[in-house]
């Protein structure tokens, strides 16, 4: 009797995770075809999702789309949700993955010094490499992102093991760049409206070669992150117990941490700093599929990719011509949902 | 039951230091294989200490083996599949379920990128089975009972398919019967599979009724060791415990630990 319920109980398990990837996969998709359509110039919707199928190989679809408005589509549109979506799942993938090594449901993408290291980074590269090219600024971006993550890491590790200290360690790292960051700003006040709008984050000036240039660090990041989901479950109960499982936590942390970092970093260095998708996207995955992270990281990056689509077609219609910082929908969209999560996982867990 | 050439456990001259503080010092004990070893002493003698260092939790010197394999030439993974090890209080992730949780006792037996199989799944749900846990394979942990709760260690102990299992205070946080229930368990256990059983124990009398040998430690030190009418004496426990008991046999010969109250000064009111 056991036996048999046991048994009938598999092929339950597996429904229900193809049902929360078809309801990822959908979400993803209406998404991004919300993106295609909405804008300053009025696409024939029939005509775009053609012409949109018509890209994909094998596929011959005849689309009435005139010239430009193909070239709106093609160069404008769909770069920017390419981009976006890159974006919105990297940093969901991130937080997901900062969550599990370190055991803690608050931390996010713009952990251990992040944030900060990119801040600064950019900061520095608008007010003092401004006559070095559009490259400056994503590329100090994305090391100073890296670097901050770096000092980070080693300061925590060599004051002792566990996640505390690290934890500890990214919080003053990240507060000493911030203010670095503050100070080197307040010495050249003309550039602080470029800053803002840098750090509150922006896809508008997205481009294929930015795509490009992201895609392989996302694939890499994405690919070690998602590798993990299974060491990621076993580290939940705790390092000392992992350990007696045959782990090596440490190990575990630092692939896991440096994986998210160049994706955190990736996503930054084209975006500027986008809060909350890298906490409210794993939790509301959560929600939806249970803990083991062998579905959360896979399902953060297909939900983080359409929530991020969805936030930022909503920050370039709602004031348009004018755009909101995506930042700004992000975290107007994330409070609240965080807020809402915090009351109901108080009442779970007991 | 023979004298076992090849012991289930066999520790060495074991020095075990906590920040430069020695905390265990020169500790041999050996128990054969499928025999049950209770390590027994007062609080901060050493003995989480003892049983975290044959785990590979902490850093030795001297020899351990299981089996006749020296433990200091393998790696984590090879050894985890050897031993098992169930902390005083495990960490149960509240929201996985049972069977999520039993089957993590496979990670040993997993190379670094592959999941869990046909086959690792079939030892978990047998294990499950065995321990009666698969009534509630979807239930969540933190809904779990006490009793339950020391079941489904056992299990993901048992799911790493180890020689030697040690539990460190198995029954702290259980009531009499449940105590009783998991003991009996792990017994049946061991004798069924061949399985080398050590555990910490805080009841004396328990200790003496279930395992085959004991090792009392004081202060890092084996006190005494062997079988329980040799070790729990009422001159050991006076000395080591300083405690003030009477021990009696029971119908087995096992001994039976009563702690006497001095006399009272103050006469109680009828």
């Amino acid at each position: 009797m056991i036996r048999s319920a046991a048994v009938r109980d598999k092929p339950g398990r597996g429904l229900r995770t193809l049902r929360v990837y078809s309801i990822a996969v959908a979400f993803l998709v209406a998404a991004v075809l919300a993106g295609a359509l909405v804008g300053a110039a009025d696409l024939n919707p029939l005509a775009t999702v053609t012409a949109l199928l018509d890209r994909i190989p094998f596929v011959h679809l005849p689309s009435s789309l005139t010239p430009l408005d193909r070239a709106v589509l093609f160069q404008i549109r769909l770069p920017r949700i390419v981009l976006g979506a890159l974006v919105g799942g990297l940093l969901a993938v991130a937080g997901a993955g900062y969550q599990g090594v370190f055991r803690n449901p608050l931390v996010d993408s713009g952990l251990l010094g992040a944030s900060a290291g990119a801040g600064l980074g950019a900061t520095i590269a608008i007010i003092y490499l401004a006559g070095s090219g559009p490259a400056a600024v994503p590329v100090a971006a994305f090391v100073g992102s890296l670097a901050g993550v770096a000092v980070a890491y080693s300061v925590g590790a060599a004051s002792g093991s566990g996640t505390a200290n690290l934890l500890l360690a990214g919080l003053a790292v990240g507060m000493f760049l911030t203010a670095i960051q503050t100070y080197v700003l307040q010495r050249s006040s003309q550039d602080i409206q470029q800053v803002y709008s840098w750090l509150l984050g922006s896809l508008a000036t997205a481009t294929w070669h930015q795509v490009a240039v992201v895609l392989p660090y996302s694939a890499v990041s994405v690919a070690v992150v998602l590798l993990h989901g299974r060491h990621l479950d076993v580290l939940s109960v705790g390092d000392e117990e992992a350990r007696s499982l045959g782990m090596r936590p440490g190990w575990i942390r630092l692939a896991v941490v440096a994986a998210c970092a160049l994706a955190a970093a990736s996503a930054v260095a084209v975006s500027g700093l986008i809060g909350f998708v890298g906490i409210i996207v794993p939790h509301a995955v959560r929600r939806l599929a249970g803990t083991s992270y062998r579905l959360v990281l896979p399902l953060s990056l297909l939900f983080g990719a359409g929530f991020l689509v969805l936030a930022d077609t909503l920050a370039r219609t709602v004031l348009a011509p004018a755009e909101l910082p995506i930042g700004v929908v992000t975290a107007l969209i994330g409070s609240p949902v965080f807020i809402w999560i915090l009351r109901t996982t108080r009442s779970v867990r007991t | 039951m023979s004298e076992p050439t090849v012991p289930g456990l066999d520790v060495r001259g074991l020095d075990v230091d906590l920040d430069r503080t020695p905390i265990v010092r020169a500790v041999s004990c050996a128990v054969g294989p499928g025999g049950w070893l209770a390590v027994i002493g007062p609080n901060g003698a050493g003995k989480s200490t003892l049983l975290r260092a044959v785990a590979g939790l902490l850093p030795y010197r001297g020899e351990v083996s299981v089996g006749g394999t020296d433990l200091g030439g393998l790696s984590a993974r090879e050894r985890a599949r050897l031993l098992a090890f169930v902390p005083q209080t495990p960490v149960l992730p509240p929201d996985i379920t049972v069977e999520e949780y039993v089957l993590l006792g496979r990670t040993p037996h997993l190379g670094y990128l592959s999941g869990p199989g046909r086959h690792d799944r079939a030892v978990a749900e047998r294990v499950s089975e065995r321990l009666d846990v698969s009534r509630y394979a979807e239930r969540r942990l933190a809904t779990l009972s006490g009793g339950e709760r020391q079941r489904v260690s056992l299990a993901r102990a048992l799911a790493q398919e180890p020689r030697l299992i040690l539990l460190d205070e198995p029954t702290s946080a259980l009531d009499i019967g449940h105590q009783q229930h998991v003991l009996e368990l792990v017994d049946e256990l061991r004798r069924a599979q061949d399985l080398t059983v050590v555990t910490t124990l805080h009841d004396l009398t328990t200790a003496g009724q279930y395992a085959d040998t004991l090792v009392l430690l004081d202060e890092g030190r084996v006190e005494a060791g062997g079988p329980a009418a040799a070790v729990i004496t009422e001159d050991v426990i006076a000395r080591v415990y300083q405690a003030r008991v009477t021990v009696t046999a029971d119908a087995q010969g096992r001994p039976v630990v009563t702690p006497v109250r001095a006399t009272r000064s103050h006469p109680r009111s009828p």
